[in-house]
């Protein structure tokens, strides 16, 4: 395996605007707010920054191609500014772009945005778009929650789950994110729920309800890179730096080899997950993480992330679920900041967010909710696409001397 | 000797029956004079099948043990087809996956368009498929509405093993003009029933039939099965009476629980008496439009050695009680329903994307390497396989014939969907090859993990800027249609 970038890149600064349905504002405008929160918290000047990456996923009704809506919206000082776009992981690759910069030395600070304006749709979810001229052709063009919706039925048939079950275990995921997002000024969702209301819901996709699904919202969310010998020059002192860093694609094994994939977990999220561990240097997941966030855009992917972040036993994550091991007050809380469920999912920002909460939790400044016992180790997980065919990554943040 | 005449049959019923009750009970207020039609159910095609689908289907049927090899032409004879200008036909051979030098055409122009392919076919000296095939349409509240159906059927014709060979043929053609649909008008217009019963029926009809057996030298009463095509109540009856042939000889019109299938009838009606005939008897073919075709066949004893297929029968058998007349009309485009944003979608279809993957969409076929054996959808540079990366290898493998089993569902309540929810999931085909696909002909009850399906030639989606219309393959339970 090759060296990794444990401990080479140190985070200088974040921010993270509200998230929600933000009708007054262009992505402008939240980019800008996410921006002024990370700028302030890293104390440097924009011109310090020598190069940034733009994450988006969706530009039909966004901001259109190019880095140069973030260019134009910062004010940047013609700097080189990359897009990226790997479905709803286009937060973490943002993020990975600056850290490579960083780690490599071609830049000495550099800046990840995530910035998604979702609700200018007109419908609720994410938009219909086309796949591509061949895709359309013979591929399914499915809703989100159908999708991943999917999961649930293989998962039920392998590992001989009841119905009930796994829809209250699903349920249980929910009704903890609701908790969370209830203590998260700037989550989209704030309103608490109980099982009975969310096993109550309007079915989105068999077996997914309304409360199974991640709201779709306005947001951005940056990060400002470094090395941790600038940041300690820079004066500070209590650092968290990247532990490790790992994005897998999927290469059509799931989609198209009969017999292979069973279609009840996340075949790059274990490869991503395998390759981070080693990188960080965890042997024991369950043991050395404190914290997770992870890609919750339905319930039962939450629920099967468990599995494939080799945290809980296969076939098994259900019960942990359901014990409330990663409830707030669990032993490795998940989605303490209430999570795609109700932080909410503007896509390109997801994987920023996520990263935003870990980075104030480690450093004891997540207010009302945060952890207890004062995390040292927490990860992040991003995904994009559908469980059939994916981009999944993995980012493990940590205290510096972790 | 090599004889001519039928080599096999096939037939496609779609699986919904609307139930004429249903739509009398929408309709009274104001076409009260109709209460006499509303017994029974007629066949309804669902939203994403048309003619060309439905004759696809039929096809399949009668191809069952055929090697395609063996197609040397095909004729898709239709009132209702999707294309003016695309060779209809051409689609059909694609959705079959028969050679590039197969023959193909459409006939259309006449209710009798499938039996004059029929004969045409006969005298080809070519081993063709005779395809017919109606998607109906009739305005809310008219007898057409109550009377017809959708439906397609299928005949392999030409020289070889026979079971029914052709004794006798006849012609007329008459400028009758008993309904009309000009050229791009969705609805007939017809004239006064009792003129046609007797100008038409009696005379044109009748004539032709007694004609046709006096030319061959046919008695009428050695007609064992006799298919008189006509929907109006004792037409048929009536018409056999008068000639001689005997009562039991009649071919149920279907009328009870298909309803009239425009160009398809008659040709799914001799695939019904195909089906209840026994070697060495005499059947009788009339179809009725602008004149008249006749045409007499006789069984062999090959017909009793013939692969059993789902045919009229297995098709009969399975139905779906539908009492839903609005999302008949919904489905018809006689209603305009609120679909929402999702459903604005643009489907435009590159001409030159679907050219490339003409096998692929049309036909599913996928690839299998020649190194591993491993079977994909669809075909690429590089194999799937990623215990051997082959470059190159793969050989084309179709897929549409194989059996399937489903690895996971869902069943998607926010996808936009003429006929919601929308089922679709991932199946595994039997040896190799894997798809995801939307499942068509399910309900909540007709979809688990393992359970066995079969491809069937849908509608994908319709551009409805341009007009297109996308095919491919859809999955069904395994067990629907008999057999």
């Amino acid at each position: 395996m090759a060296r990794g970038i444990k401990d080479k890149v140190a985070i200088l600064g974040m921010g993270c605007a509200r998230f929600g349905e933000r009708w007054q504002d262009d992505a402008d405008t939240l980019m800008v707010e996410a921006f002024e929160e990370a700028i302030a918290d890293a104390g440097i000047e924009t011109s310090q920054i020598d190069a940034a990456w733009l994450g988006v996923a969706f530009d039909a009704i966004n901001i259109g191609p190019s880095g140069i809506p973030l260019s134009i919206a910062l004010r940047l000082p013609n700097i080189g500014v990359t897009k990226v776009e790997n479905y709803c992981a286009s937060g973490t690759e943002s993020f990975r772009g600056a850290v490579y910069a960083v780690a490599s030395g071609a830049a000495d600070i550099a800046l990840a945005m995530g910035v998604e304006k979702l609700k200018d749709t007109g419908y609720g979810g994410l938009p219909v778009r086309s796949r591509g001229s061949t895709f359309d052709m013979v591929g399914v063009t499915g809703s989100a929650p159908g999708n991943f919706a999917q999961l649930a039925a293989a998962y039920r048939a392998k590992h001989g789950v009841g119905r009930d079950d796994l829809k209250r275990a699903m349920a249980h995921v929910s009704v903890k994110s609701h908790a969370n997002g209830a203590k998260n000024p700037k989550a989209h969702l704030r309103n608490v729920v109980d099982i009975d209301t969310v096993l109550g819901a309007p079915m989105i996709a068999e077996p997914l309800g309304l409360f199974d699904c991640c709201g779709v919202s306005d947001g951005a969310a940056c990060a400002i890179v470094t090395t941790p010998e600038i940041a300690r020059a820079l004066g500070k002192k209590d650092l968290v730096t990247i532990k490790a860093l790992q994005v897998a694609s999927s290469n059509g094994w799931e989609l198209q080899q009969a017999g292979g994939w069973d279609g009840s977990y996340f075949h790059t999220t274990r490869v991503a997950a395998a390759k981070a561990y080693e990188e960080a240097g965890i042997t024991r997941p369950r043991e050395q993480i404190d914290l997770m966030e992870v890609h919750d855009c339905f319930s039962i992917t939450e629920l099967v992330t468990m599995e494939d972040l080799f945290v809980s036993k296969e076939g098994e994550g259900w019960k942990d679920v359901r014990d409330g091991f990663f409830d707030a007050d669990g032993n490795i809380p998940c989605q303490i900041d209430g999570g795609l469920k109700c932080f909410g999912h503007p896509i390109g920002a997801s994987g920023l967010r996520m990263i935003y909460e870990n980075y104030l939790q480690l450093l004891g400044r997540a207010g009302d909710r945060q952890r207890k016992d004062p995390p040292a180790i927490a990860l992040s997980h991003n995904l994009g696409g559908s469980p059939i065919q994916n981009v999944s990554a993995v980012a493990i943040v940590g205290l510096a001397d972790a | 000797m090599s004889e001519t005449g039928i080599l096999g049959f096939g037939a496609y019923i779609p699986k919904r029956r609307l139930q004429r009750a249903a739509i009398h009970a929408a309709n009274k207020w104001f076409a009260p004079g109709l209460g006499g039609l509303a017994k029974g159910e007629r066949a309804v095609a669902n939203w994403d099948e048309d003619a060309l689908t439905m004759a696809v289907e039929a096809a399949r049927d009668c191809l069952t043990g055929v090697d395609r090899a063996d197609v040397q032409g095909l004729t898709l004879a239709s009132t209702t087809l999707p294309f003016a200008d695309r060779l209809n036909a051409g689609v059909v051979k694609e959705a079959l996956t028969l050679d590039d030098d197969v023959r193909a055409a459409d006939a259309t122009g006449s209710l009798r368009a499938g039996t004059s392919a029929l004969l045409a076919a006969l005298g080809s000296g070519l081993t063709q498929l005779c395809l017919a095939a109606d998607l109906r349409k009739a305005r809310p509240a008219s007898e057409g509405e109550l009377t017809q159906g959708d439906g397609a059927a299928a005949l392999l014709v030409g020289r070889g093993e026979v079971i029914a060979r052709v004794i006798a043929t006849h012609g007329v053609t008459v400028d009758f003009v008993d309904h009309f649909r000009a050229t791009g008008v969705d609805f007939d217009y017809g004239w006064e029933s009792r003129w046609i019963r007797d100008e038409g029926y009696t005379k044109l009809l009748g004539g032709a039939l007694r004609d046709a057996l006096a030319k061959a030298e046919i008695a009428a009463d050695t007609i064992d099965h006799a298919v008189i095509p006509i929907s109006a109540r004792g037409v048929a009856a009536g018409l056999a009476k008068k000639l001689g042939i005997r009562a039991e000889a009649v071919i149920d019109p279907l009328q009870a629980n298909v309803g009239d299938t425009g160009a398809a009838h008659p040709l799914l009606l001799l695939v019904a008496a195909l089906e209840r005939a026994v070697p060495g008897q005499r059947i009788l073919l009339a179809g009725f439009g602008q004149g008249v075709d006749v045409m007499v066949f006789e069984t062999t004893d090959a017909l009793a050695r013939l692969p059993a297929r789902r045919g009229v029968a297995g098709h009969l058998a399975a139905r779906q009680e539908d009492g839903n007349y609005q999302r008949f009309l919904f489905h018809r485009g006689l209603l305009d329903m609120e679909r929402g944003m999702r459903a604005e979608l643009d489907q435009k279809q590159p001409g030159s994307t679907l050219y490339r993957h003409r096998k692929a969409v049309l036909g599913l076929v996928g690839g299998r390497c020649t190194e591993t054996g491993t079977v994909q959808f669809p075909r690429s540079d590089i194999s799937v396989n990623p215990n051997a990366r082959a470059i190159g290898t793969q050989e084309d493998y179709p897929l549409a014939e194989r059996p399937a089993r489903i690895v996971t569902y869902t069943a998607d309540s926010l996808s936009f969907s003429p006929d919601p929810p929308s089922y679709y999931g991932t199946i595994d085909f039997e040896g190799g090859g894997r798809l995801v696909t939307v499942f068509a002909e399910v309900g909540a009850d007709d979809v688990e993990v393992g359970k066995p399906m079969r491809m069937v030639f849908r509608i994908n989606a319709v551009d409805e800027q341009r007009d297109f219309i996308k095919y491919f393959w859809k999955a069904t339970p395994a067990d629907e249609g008999g057999q």
